[in-house]
């Protein structure tokens, strides 16, 4: 059982196009049963935040190669990836790596 | 070994994951520092080991190659993306460190505004070159700002080969670099001058003597037409994408002789590098593979390319910036929100990256094959006269005289191109006009089914075959900048004349023989 959590979702480096344009995001995600870790986020993030093109965003149950997840600003590949439990206050940032050079 | 029929049977079972760098552990370089990225197959840094290890990256891969010397003019193509903007950045840092270890050339920034070949509307591209002169002006260096459409006035000297004296020995730089920290600790009254171009002061940082930022008048509203026109007539995505590339490069390489830059810094990651060398192969770009992925790139002659960044992982930069606060702005691109199969770029693009996410060792592997790659000259003969240039991409001619595979492609595909075949009677064995290979042959003299020949022959027959095959997908060549097909023109007019005279040069090896060659 998971209490509601206020997240701050951040998006970079093209990535907010498929958002309105919009790189920061407060979020509040709703008390339910699992835990809320980032698999769950992104499955939120699916179907409340992302406007267009999901197969640009969300490969499978993890984000498309070329896109980078920042958890507190720290690597999340030390934290677990998906399997991150998230904490209130967590800023979670997607940044994507396939635009510009 | 795989047999045809063959089940493989249940999936391989189920491996434990590796063990992961946590949290818990330690920076893997201080082994003291909280680590916040992984670098490589779990090489966990801190923030200030990877800072460290990042501008140590990019110290090293220019100290390797020693190719830009004291004082030079060196051009540094902004795109506004994270990895360009990271290297203007190391520039700027590199250049303000104490005297020892200071970086120490002359830098300038060059700007290439795309918004017409995107399909941005004015006031997008407007509200982005605001943002851009903010950064400029944060920075500091010299700027130039151009917009593509100035393609249409380019000279079509720009797509020439220009010879430079060589810069000589590795002696010749570590002597470069002796004499010119001498002279920085001359003494302060009747101090000489540096005799080298873009002197330096060397009291302020970067010693740029007047900051000269230069910025054309805005496009006018028929070039802009113009430009998208060419660009809307281009049939594939991939077409377009090396379109805009080589425009791209004639562009900053004008800028660069003009304001007499000899070098220009692209800013080129470890993975676009190794993104571009199997896009390259799947191009018919395979001869040219250590030119376009390779840390210098000589091909015009003059200005010489380089690529200080192509160990950085695009991980690494997107990280620095993010950590260090490097400013970038973001600009839609030609394929922006392309779907995974609209170009060949993506495709492959998405086939390393996906490669990379199971095997992390891809684009590391791939960049190292880069890395050996050898310019060997065509034939061995490093005496002898250059030989001919691709008129787009300006390397040496891949594509032989008649004889080879790719030319009889060529000369086919032509032919099928052509308009109503000549008369029976006047085509014994080859075809007139049989301009599709190497021009050895001539076309035929004097006969006037030749002349109807349409220009696009001329500009084809002198592409290499990367670029012939992007050229297929340009159904018309009137679009293109005139400076291309002036070019084009003026070579293939000289290519007859000399065809014309070489019947009447006695060849030197005939002198014992009668008559002419």
């Amino acid at each position: 059982m998971a209490a509601p959590l206020s997240v701050e979702v951040e998006f970079g480096g093209g990535a907010e196009l498929l958002f309105d344009g919009v790189k920061k995001h407060q979020v509040t995600l709703p008390g339910q049963e699992e835990p809320w870790d980032i698999r769950n986020l992104l499955v939120w993030i699916k179907k409340n935040l992302l406007k267009e093109r999901p197969e640009l965003f969300i490969q499978g149950d993890s984000v498309r190669p070329g896109i980078l997840v920042l958890i507190n600003d720290a690597d999340w590949e030390l934290l677990g990836e998906l399997d991150y439990q998230l904490q209130d206050q967590d800023s979670v940032l997607f940044i994507s790596t396939l635009h510009g050079g | 070994m795989c047999q045809e029929g063959e089940d493989y049977g249940a999936p391989a079972p189920e491996m434990p994951p590796p063990p992961r760098a946590g949290r818990e552990l330690k920076c893997v370089k201080c082994k003291e520092g909280l680590p916040v990225v992984v670098i490589r197959a779990g090489d966990a840094f801190c923030r200030d080991c990877f800072k460290a290890f990042y501008v140590h990256k990019f110290r090293a891969v220019l100290g390797k190659n020693r190719l830009i010397f004291p004082g030079e003019k060196v051009l540094l193509a902004w795109s506004g993306g994270p990895s360009s903007s990271s290297m203007i950045w190391q520039v700027l840092e590199g250049l303000s460190r104490d005297s020892a270890k200071r970086l120490r050339f002359v830098p300038g920034i060059v700007y290439v505004d795309e918004g017409a070949a995107c399909g941005q509307s004015p006031e997008d591209r407007a509200r982005t070159l605001a943002e851009m002169k903010l950064i400029l002006q944060t920075v500091g260096f010299p700027w130039h700002i151009v917009a593509l459409e100035e393609v249409f006035s380019l000279p079509p000297s720009v797509l020439r080969y220009l010879a430079q004296e060589p810069s000589g020995t590795k002696g010749a730089y570590k002597a470069a670099v002796d004499s010119f920290l001498q002279q920085q600790h001359a003494p302060a009254e009747g101090e000489e001058q540096l005799s080298q171009p873009g002197s330096q002061d060397p009291q302020s940082p970067a010693g740029l003597p007047t900051a000269a930022q230069t910025e054309a008048q805005p496009p006018t509203a028929a070039q802009t037409e113009a430009l998208s026109r060419l660009f809307d007539s281009v049939k594939t995505l991939t077409a377009k994408e090396e379109l805009l590339q080589t425009l791209r490069t004639h562009l900053i390489l004008h800028v660069a002789r003009t304001h007499g830059y000899s070098k220009v810094m692209t800013g080129d990651s470890c993975t676009r590098l190794a993104i571009k060398l199997m896009t390259s192969l799947a191009l018919g770009r395979g001869a040219f593979l250590a030119w376009d992925t390779g840390f210098s790139d000589e091909r015009h002659g003059d200005v010489v390319v380089v690529r200080p960044m192509r160990e950085h992982t695009l991980k690494e930069v997107a990280f620095y910036n993010r950590l260090f606060a490097v400013p970038s702005v973001f600009t839609p691109a030609v394929d922006t929100k392309a779907p995974e199969k609209s170009s060949i770029h993506r495709l492959m693009e998405a086939f390393m990256l996906r490669l990379q996410a199971q095997f992390p060792s891809t684009v590391s592997t791939v960049y190292r094959t880069s890395e050996k790659l050898v310019k060997a000259p065509r034939d061995g003969s490093a005496g002898g006269p250059p030989g001919p240039r691709c008129l787009l991409c300006m390397c040496a001619l891949d594509i032989d005289t008649a004889d080879s595979a790719t030319a009889f492609g060529a000369q086919t595909s032509h032919l099928s191109h052509m308009q109503p075949p000549t008369p029976p009677a006047e085509a014994p064995t080859t075809p007139c006009c049989s301009a599709g290979a190497g021009r050895a042959q001539g076309c035929c003299r004097g006969a006037e089914p030749c002349r109807r020949e349409d220009p696009r022959a001329h500009v084809i027959e002198q592409l290499c075959y990367g670029c012939r095959v992007n050229m297929k997908d340009l159904p018309s060549l009137d679009p293109l900048p005139p400076y291309i097909l002036t070019e084009a023109q003026f070579r293939s007019q000289r290519a007859s004349v000399l065809q014309e005279m070489q019947e009447y040069l006695i060849d030197s090896d005939d002198e014992a023989q009668t008559g002419e060659s």
